[in-house]
């Protein structure tokens, strides 16, 4: 009896394709590209207000063009997209355990949900969105 | 009453006379109790007596059985024909290397479990012979999910980081690890955390979180590395900031 | 084997994961406002110069924007991974660079405002 283990190759760059569960995954993670994205448009915000109005306003219109437009869009998407994403999973990495029981992972979901909306409606508020 | 039959598609591997694996199709007659398990015993009963696999409990207790079923990684004994299609295709657990037919090589995961010390670990200033280690109904509660586990190695056929990187210490060892942290009866973290909090311990996770998916005993692997994670970052800082705070 | 420094470059992760989560989506919908033409009050030029000319207006957005960007660098730094770009070494120093250096351009036209 001679010993001849056979090693199955899994593709390093398609592997996600396989499980609707892996494609989940997939989508959470390039969140990050328009986080990422809509982080740099914030940097070259604050360049145009230091550079003065007429840079500012140069630059909120560019961000009313159709282009634009559509770019915050894709961005509010993927942006609420990681905001479920990570609230979904917060009692896997701090369970909250009173006494002997757990509390359950709903609460813990339903406590990030709930301050999420104060803090939202708070910063409208603050920035006078209404 | 049994005259649905389900085709069921098996790899087949043979290290003495095959190259690579094949896959043999067996039909099977359908019972409505049947597991997959059950269908495998049958055509090792009459019709093919050199199918190799590992079983041994029939009840989700042992974790012997795991295979890939349509793809998923799960116990045969409990996954039942009747959640199938007559079409089923029964596969060794991914990422490990193929034995022979549905049997894999295990001595990666059995060497990583032996590193994480999987075992009370007593403070050394606790005397042998203090037998007696009390433990509250809470302090049980805050590890006892993490002692459900039966060594399956689903979660690693799950895990594509594992996949990816062969050398991550990977799901159940973590998790296990985890749980002798947890343990109010142990004082060994100080030694896992050499092995678990390295590179190619928990930070080859990206939560990809099909470990507690797949997990035929409901443990939470995915969430005790997030733990496990979260501590670690926590004595990165404790370590390199306040270094005059003694552990 | 060593315990890992990655905790430095995941804390960053996990803490900008967290403020994004949070803040992000209102963030989107006040620029959103904006380019319909009903700008929110504190994305006019007045306001939002006065905002950054505070100490702690600098702060505030010179800590989301940090955060964001090192949160967004390390979730593509894995991305690429599983995608099969296996050079990580290469790939982790550029796209903290790039988080880095667009967090200290921040910082730099903040101090000029």
């Amino acid at each position: 009896m001679s010993r001849k283990p056979y090693v199955r190759e899994v593709s390093k760059t398609r592997w996600f394709l396989r499980q609707p569960r892996y494609m989940r995954y997939m989508m959470r993670e390039v969140t990050c590209l328009s986080i990422g994205a809509y982080a740099l448009v914030l940097v070259l915000g604050i360049k145009r207000l230091s550079e003065g109005r007429a840079a500012y306003e140069g630059f909120l219109q560019a961000l009313a063009s159709p282009g634009g437009i559509l770019f915050h869009l894709v961005v509010l998407a993927f942006a609420l997209y990681h905001t479920a994403s990570w609230f979904n999973v917060t009692p896997k990495a701090m369970p909250v355990q009173i006494g002997e029981s757990f509390v359950s992972g709903g609460v813990i979901v339903g406590a990030h949900y709930g301050a999420w909306i104060v803090i939202s409606l708070a910063v409208l508020l603050l920035a006078g969105a209404f | 009453m049994s005259e649905r039959r389900v085709s069921l598609e098996v790899l087949r591997y043979d290290p003495e006379t095959d190259s690579e694996p094949r896959f043999q199709r067996y039909p099977v007659p359908y019972h409505e109790e049947w597991v997959v398990l059950d269908a495998l015993n049958y055509i090792k009963d009459h019709l093919d007596t050199t199918l190799s696999y590992r079983w041994s409990c029939h009840m989700a207790v042992c974790g012997s059985c795991g295979m890939m079923v349509n793809g998923e990684p799960v116990l045969a004994c409990k996954a039942f024909l009747r959640d199938y299609p007559d079409e089923i295709r029964v596969e060794p657990l991914l990422h490990f290397p193929i034995e022979r037919d549905l049997v894999t090589v295990i001595d990666d995961f059995m060497a990583k479990l032996a590193r994480v010390k999987p075992y009370l670990i007593p403070a050394r200033d606790e005397p042998a012979s203090a037998a007696e280690r009390r433990q509250t109904p809470a302090e049980l509660k805050r590890f006892k999910q993490y002692t459900l586990c039966i060594n399956c190695m689903l979660c690693y056929a799950a895990c594509p980081e594992y996949g990816l990187m062969p050398e991550f210490l990977g799901p159940a060892a973590i998790a296990l690890a985890h749980r002798y942290n947890r343990d109010s009866r142990d004082a060994g973290r100080d030694e896992r955390q050499e092995i678990i909090a390295a590179n190619e311990g928990v930070w080859d996770c990206s939560f990809v979180g099909a470990c507690s998916e797949v997990c035929p005993k409901h443990v939470d692997p995915a969430g005790a590395l997030q733990q496990v994670k979260i501590a670690s970052t926590v004595d990165w800082y404790k370590e390199h900031l306040m270094p005059w705070v003694k552990k | 084997m060593a315990k890992s420094n990655k905790p430095v470059v995941w804390g960053l992760f996990a803490a900008g994961g967290t403020v994004t989560a949070f803040i992000m989506p209102a963030l989107v919908l006040l620029v959103l406002l904006a380019a319909f033409g009903r700008v929110p009050d504190i994305l006019t030029y007045e306001k939002l110069h006065a905002f950054a000319a505070q100490w702690w207006g600098k702060a505030v957005l010179l800590g989301i924007i940090f955060l964001a960007l090192w949160h967004a660098a390390h979730r593509l730094r894995i991305t690429l991974h599983d995608v099969g770009v296996r050079a990580d070494a290469t790939v982790a120093v550029a796209v903290y660079a790039v988080a880095a250096v667009a967090s200290v351009a921040a910082a730099f036209y903040l101090l000029r405002i």
